[in-house]
């Protein structure tokens, strides 16, 4: 095998966004070695993109507000299927993530009172998303960035892992390559802890960056452990939809939080035929079924999207509030939001589902796996409420570091091996497409895979079209196994595709999977087959997958009991 | 279909050349779609940077008819397209391939920069007027392009005495937080290097944040260490009373 080089850590952690980047600190605090691994330059994770905010009930604004409630809220957002002791520990760790958020340096928009600023969003009883304008996900990275970088780690940029290697049961090792030289290099650890978010460029309108292809939810399936809840994919109600060139980039629901209003070509508020009472403020799988509705049903705006409005609270104001979206839609679209409205359809954002994790350890059900972020499954259920996810990354993002140097420090003397067999085997996969005299462009494949993902995985689903979209995803991965490429390994998108296409089709057929397997509608999955809720069957599981003998395996595992005193929480009104 | 000529810099550090591609225009259709058209369909290894397209995460800058800007941001529509688009890498960093740029000296400075420092007791109580001044730098998105154009770093290559505009953001940024205690002034003398900025401004023209980089931040701190370290009476005065920031 060629010369790579080798780095040694307690702590390797796979991905700098707020997930990876507050493990990492966590971890590093505790006294262990920590590798922090990113395949784009580090501040530029996805965290970067996030606008509304990040959910706590701090009570600041909406003094009522307690974890209660919140953890109410996000488990009728997630329609009872989100993991019960996650929503616990979010909803009563929040506040002290972002307080310390504060103590690190972040400046969040203030109240009259000299406290942390918070706006109303879909779902959430209260007054509740911290904020700067709405570029609160910059604010929240940069303040990591600035602490992670004092904190002693070593930080390896524009590093792609490509695959994990394992000791026996144990992970031993993380494996990959610089993009920029292409060379590869081997991570020897006693754990490593996957924050490498979501799965988003499998779809062709997306509000995601190139790197959310799915590599940790198929890392982490390729070592063994088990992804939940994957049919959970969500599209945000509002993308942009003109010109072609941005289709997909996200509006942020801050536009609705505050006071945006939506309208079809008739000028109805169709809200109020579909969730009366919350109107524009109603979860994102209602709003966004809402709005895919009218555009189907031929009330759409010219572009086919619905319009947004928020011109009505002023030019000052918006400026004020929704900078970003100011400029976006005045750069992109030539079009003034604080004078005319904007046209927006749903666009795929986020996935609630993913590696299946202990709620309070973080760990995977491999032994030295952790995972955190958009990676891990379990906290949203079946439907996240915005404002959720950052406060996820920093509650969870924590917590994995906690639990991975601890493991790492009860396992201090324990040498661990590398599999030279595996190793090898890794590298030579790497280097296939460069010896294919024949094959495919990546690119192509890729493109087919978005459409495919779109047409028949999509908003509303059904038996045939999953199936249809099933078989499209087993044809797709032959093509993707001949694939042909040009140049050197030095700085190359397209061989960079190839393994990144990989990983997106083992997210994608396994969201596929889920997504007929479950014959109802909950949250985002919407089957128009199946449309209503079925609490007696699938009410009681998550959807299960894992890899036996080389091929996916399909599954369900009884939800785990929520104890009674959280019940009544549920349960009870909670205003 | 109309067509737009594109002229992209490909190379590495043993040289390179113009190559001219052909791309079909849509309507809206920003740099980087054409260099993705570009990758997709001629040259697959073509290397650029990209991650949010709008303008979000400054990773894809580079310089389009010999401005520096970013690719997701600048629209074909607003260039001359009766002549190519031409596109390189950022000059003032060495070339990796293609558009791509060795930035990490931009990383290392960075990391030299004394952390924020609250002080032990601190309530933390602030008013929106007494962030406002900071938030304006924290929209820094570090695309690096005010590096990529100030004449101290492009020109005379000053990277061992001179950060450059965005560091000195970061400086004043911390400086004016209501709730540091640090004192960054001999750092900005010395390692930073303030005394090399001229005030030409050319940095703040090409921030796609418009930061006021220049008036908000250079100056303020240029007239703070000029203060403590060129004043005599302010100098004994804060040696007094100890320093307290405003
Ligand atoms: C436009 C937009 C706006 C949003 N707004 C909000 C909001 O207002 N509030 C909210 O709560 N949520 C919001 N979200 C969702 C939220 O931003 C994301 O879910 C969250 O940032 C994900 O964080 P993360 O730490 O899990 O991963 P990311 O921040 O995406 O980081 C992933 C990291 O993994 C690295 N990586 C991936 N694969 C590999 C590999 N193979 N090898 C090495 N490194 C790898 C990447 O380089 C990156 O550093 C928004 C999302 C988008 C797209
Ligand atoms: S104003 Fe100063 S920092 Fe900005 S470009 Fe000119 S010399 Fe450089
Ligand atoms: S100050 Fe402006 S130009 Fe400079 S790096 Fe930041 S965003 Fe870019
Ligand atoms: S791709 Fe993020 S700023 Fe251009």
């Amino acid at each position: 095998m060629e010369k790579y080089e080798t780095h040694t850590h307690d702590v390797i952690v796979i991905g700098a966004g707020g997930a990876g980047l507050r493990a990492a600190i966590e971890a590093s605090a505790q006294g262990a070695s920590v590798g922090l691994v990113c395949k784009s330059l580090l501040g530029k994770a996805h965290t970067v993109m996030a606008e509304g905010g990040v959910a706590a009930a701090l009570a600041n604004v909406d003094t009522k507000d307690d974890w209660k409630t919140h953890f109410h809220d996000t488990m009728h957002g997630g329609k009872m299927l989100n993991n019960w002791r996650m929503a616990q520990l979010h909803a009563q760790e929040a506040p002290d993530r972002v307080k310390e958020l504060e103590h690190w340096g972040a400046l969040f928009d203030r109240t009259k009172d000299g406290k942390i600023m918070q706006r109303a969003f879909g779902g959430h009883t209260w007054k509740r998303l911290a904020h700067v304008g709405d570029r609160t996900g910059l604010e929240m990275i940069r303040t990591l960035q600035d602490r992670g970088i004092h904190s002693g780690m070593e930080v390896y940029m524009e590093c792609t892992i490509t695959h994990l290697l394992k000791d026996g049961e144990r992970i031993s090792g993380a494996f990959g390559y610089w993009r920029e030289s292409g060379r590869f290099v081997l991570f020897k650890t006693k754990t490593v802890i996957i924050a490498t978010g979501g799965i988003g460029k499998a779809y062709k309108v997306t509000s995601n960056s190139w790197e959310y292809t799915g590599d940790g939810q198929a890392l982490a399936y390729e070592a063994g452990a088990d992804l939940i809840d994957m049919e959970f994919v969500q599209f945000h109600p509002t993308g942009m939809v003109w010109p072609p060139s941005v289709r997909g980039i996200l509006v942020t629901e801050a536009v609705r939080g505050e006071g945006g209003l939506l309208t079809n070509r008739n000028g109805e508020r169709f809200m109020e035929k579909y969730d009366p009472e919350r109107m524009e403020l109603s979860t994102r799988d209602v709003v966004a079924r809402s709005i895919y509705t009218e555009v189907m049903e031929g009330r759409g705006s010219p572009h086919g999207g619905a319009y947004l409005d928020i011109s009505h609270r002023g030019a000052d104001y918006v400026k004020k509030k929704l900078p970003s979206m100011y400029h976006q839609f005045m750069e992109f679209a030539e079009i003034d939001i604080t004078k005319e409205p904007m046209e927006v359809f749903p666009t795929t954002h986020y996935i609630m589902g993913g590696i299946r994790v202990d709620a309070d350890t973080a760990g995977s059900t491999v032994p030295g796996l952790f995972a955190a972020g958009e990676a891990a499954g379990g906290m949203h259920g079946a439907n996240r409420l915005g404002g959720n996810s950052l406060s996820d990354l920093l509650v969870f993002g924590r917590r994995a570091g906690l639990g991975a140097a601890q493991y790492a420090n009860e396992l201090r003397d324990n040498a661990l091996k590398i599999d030279d067999v595996e190793l090898e085997k890794a590298a030579r996969e790497m280097t296939r497409p460069f010896e294919n005299a024949e094959g495919e462009n990546p690119y192509t494949v890729h493109q087919a895979l978005q459409e495919a993902m779109g047409a028949y995985i999509g908003v509303f689903r059904t038996r045939e079209k999953i199936s249809d979209g099933i078989e499209e995803i087993q044809v797709l991965k032959d093509r993707a196994s001949q694939l042909r490429i040009e140049g050197s390994r030095m700085f190359n998108p397209g061989w960079h595709l190839c393994k990144d296409l990989k990983s997106m089709l083992i997210v994608s057929e396994a969201i596929a999977r889920c997504a007929l397997q479950r014959e109802e509608s909950r949250g985002a999955h919407s089957r128009v087959d199946f449309p209503k809720y079925d609490d007696e069957k699938w009410g009681r599981v998550n959807s299960v997958i894992s890899k036996e003998n080389g091929n996916m395996k399909i599954g369900t595992s009884p939800l785990p009991q929520i104890p009674e005193e959280l019940r009544k929480i549920v349960e009870g009104g909670h205003k | 279909m109309a067509v737009v000529k594109m002229r992209l810099y490909r190379g590495d550090s043993n040289g390179g050349a113009e190559k001219e591609y052909e791309v079909p225009l849509e309507e809206g259709m920003v740099v980087l779609d054409a260099i993705h058209f570009i990758q997709a369909n001629y040259d697959g290894d073509l290397a650029v940077r990209w991650n949010c397209k709008a303008a979000k995460c400054g990773s894809c800058s580079a310089e389009i008819n010999g401005m520096p800007k970013l690719t997701c941001k600048t629209r074909l529509d607003t260039l001359p397209l009766d002549k190519p688009v031409t596109v390189y890498p950022i000059k003032t960093f060495p070339i990796i391939k293609d558009l791509v740029t060795d930035v990490s000296w931009n990383y290392k400075v960075r990391k030299t920069i004394p952390p924020f420092t609250p002080a032990k007791d601190t309530k933390w109580v602030m008013y929106q007027e007494d962030v406002e001044r900071g938030q304006e730098f924290r929209k820094c998105i570090e695309c690096f392009l005010c590096q990529d154009v100030c004449h101290i770093l492009r020109n005379h290559d000053k990277k061992n005495e001179f950060i450059g505009p965005r560091m000195l953001i970061k400086i004043a940024e911390l400086e004016m937080h209501p709730l540091d205690t640090l004192d960054r002034k001999e750092f900005l003398r010395d390692q930073a290097g303030i005394g090399y900025c001229n005030i030409t401004k050319c940095c703040t023209e090409v921030c796609p944040e418009h930061i006021h980089i220049t008036d908000n931040a250079i100056i303020p701190l240029k007239e703070r260490v000029a203060d403590t370290y060129f004043d005599p009476l302010q100098w004994l005065l804060e040696k007094f009373k100890g320093s307290p920031k405003q």
